[in-house]
């Protein structure tokens, strides 16, 4: 694994110097004409497509797109990693696919940016283990976490017994918003074992909120609105709960306090219930962040649109666009908090339902 | 459809990622941070406590102090008092033995007075009769015929000296 991590941290660095070489190289050669058909299609301009567009950009890629469209553009190029049966693990740049018009070692990107074989007869299972943009952006967003807490942390313990100082005085009405009002209203005084989870989910969730709204590396991706990101956020709650669910917990499905004849239908809605929070749970992360950066280079995309149909229109659109992205941007630092505040609020709750005693 | 079909690749990667953030942020941040903010919590509290307690011991002896000063001022009021009576009683006294003392002055000086006067009358008396008898010679030497007559004239004279 380690040797994994370092040998793709190099192919990060070293695909995109060698993409950079080739994108200056190639912007050299561009006015010369004479390319081959492959380029020749893209050298046409191309209708703009806002849904591809938007698509492309909240979804996962193997490389992290930077600037340029077409052959002008500039990204980082990411690591492959596949593990196949017949291939074992499989390690190497995704610049070798150049955004898919080459196969390299028999796979290929198909047009949703998947990797397949380049034999569409094969019908093995790629594992796709790659990191991807979302997987950076994720361990980015996670190692600036972990840099500002255990920092935070330490110097608690440095400056014990006084007052907090600058990032720590935002981060502390956090810690104690999720403690007090949280997981404390929540779980009552069994709130503390459960405490560190709240807070690294809720932190986490927050984090890359935030990133995500960066539009520039090393925010821009949708992790939280990714379901992958949340079905694991999701998965980690529902374990948490049924494994800490108590005796009343079990009864209250299993054996409610209904006339025996209900169970018929108590019992199957109880059942669903426990596989449905943690459910609803992930796809209300997904659906919010998703909507928010959809809705956001919607608006971007109506300069476009219309830029598209008239030159002056699309700059007469232009302020207006602008407008109403900025005041969705705001819109979305609220739902940045508040979507990581309502999964942490009912992960809580439903924690707190779980553990709690009953006294009949 | 590729939006709501996790990938098995960050499942996988997330899968890591958060455990190690789990793992990672509570050993060494949120354990430590709660610890802190718990003690300093503590420490604001004690804080908050000892200044109550303080202060209501400063009442207490600010109360204290008064009364102590109030007792005092009683104290010295009762001292003055007791001077004052004392005094009046030393000044009392003393006016009443000099009274005394003066009266039995006065009477002693009257007993003497009257002493010496009785002496002094009876002194005059005993001159009167010596003088009367001399008179009484000188008379009887130069009117003897008138002797009864003036030896009248002389008791009533006599009489009247007492």
């Amino acid at each position: 694994m380690v040797a994994t991590a370092i040998l793709s941290t190099f192919s990060i660095v070293s695909a995109f110097s060698s993409h950079a070489n080739d994108a200056g190289a190639e912007t050299h050669v561009n006015p010369e004409a004479g390319h081959s058909a492959v380029h020749d299609e893209h050298a046409k301009p191309e209708k703009y497509d806002p849904g591809k567009m938007i698509i492309d950009h909240i979804a996962d890629a193997h490389d992290w797109h930077l600037w340029g469209e077409g052959h002008d553009a500039v990204s980082i190029s990411l690591p492959v990693i596949i593990y196949t049966k017949s291939q074992g693990l499989v390690n190497f740049s995704s610049a070798r696919f150049e955004h898919g018009h080459a196969a390299y070692e028999g796979f290929e990107l198909n047009e949703k940016g998947v990797i397949v074989w380049e034999d569409k007869a094969n019908t093995e299972v790629i594992y796709d283990i790659s990191i991807t943009k979302n997987v950076l952006a994720m361990m980015l967003a996670v190692i600036t976490l972990m840099l500002i807490a255990i920092g935070m942390a330490n110097t608690y313990a440095k400056r014990a017994g006084k007052a907090p100082k600058g990032i720590h005085n935002l981060i502390e009405p956090l810690i104690l918003f999720i403690r007090d009002d949280v997981a404390k209203a929540s779980i009552g005084h069994k709130a503390d074992k459960y405490l560190p989870l709240l807070l690294s989910v809720f932190f986490f969730i927050f984090v890359n909120n935030i990133f995500g709204l960066i539009p520039i590396f090393p925010g821009g991706a949708n992790v939280t609105g990714n379901i992958a990101v949340t079905m694991v956020l999701a998965l980690v709650i529902f374990l948490t709960v049924n494994l800490n669910g108590n005796k009343y917990y079990w009864k209250h499905i299993f054996l409610p306090d209904v006339p025996v004849w209900m169970y018929v239908i108590i019992i199957p809605i109880e059942v669903l219930g426990v596989v449905l929070k943690p459910f609803v749970l992930m796809l209300r992360l997904f659906a919010n962040i998703t909507a928010g950066h959809i809705i956001i280079l919607g608006f971007f995309s109506l300069i476009f649109i219309f830029g598209s149909m008239s030159q002056g229109l699309g700059y007469a659109v232009s302020p207006l666009s602008v407008a109403f992205t900025v005041f969705m941007g705001l819109l979305e630092l609220l739902v940045a908090f508040l979507q990581a505040f309502v999964f942490t609020l009912l992960s809580a709750i439903y924690i707190g339902m779980a553990v709690e005693e009953h006294h009949h | 459809m590729q939006l709501v079909t996790p990938a098995i690749g960050l499942v996988f990667w997330m899968l890591v990622t958060f455990s190690l953030l789990l793992f990672i942020l509570k050993k060494f941040a949120w354990k430590p941070i709660l610890e802190s903010i718990r003690n300093r919590e503590q420490t604001i509290e004690d804080s908050l406590s000892l200044a109550e307690k303080t202060k209501s011991e400063m009442i207490r002896l600010q109360g204290e102090n008064e009364s102590l000063l109030a007792e005092a001022r009683k104290e010295r009021d009762l001292l003055l008092k007791e001077a004052r009576e004392m005094r009046d009683k030393i000044v009392g006294d003393a006016k009443a033995t000099a009274d005394e003392e003066a009266k039995k002055l006065m009477n002693r000086a009257q007993d003497e007075i009257e002493k010496q006067k009785s002496a002094a009358i009876a002194e005059i008396k005993r001159e009167v009769s010596v003088l009367s008898v001399q008179i009484a010679e000188k008379l009887m030497h130069q009117q003897l015929e008138n002797n009864a007559a003036q030896q009248t004239i002389i008791e009533n004279q006599l009489s009247q000296l007492n």
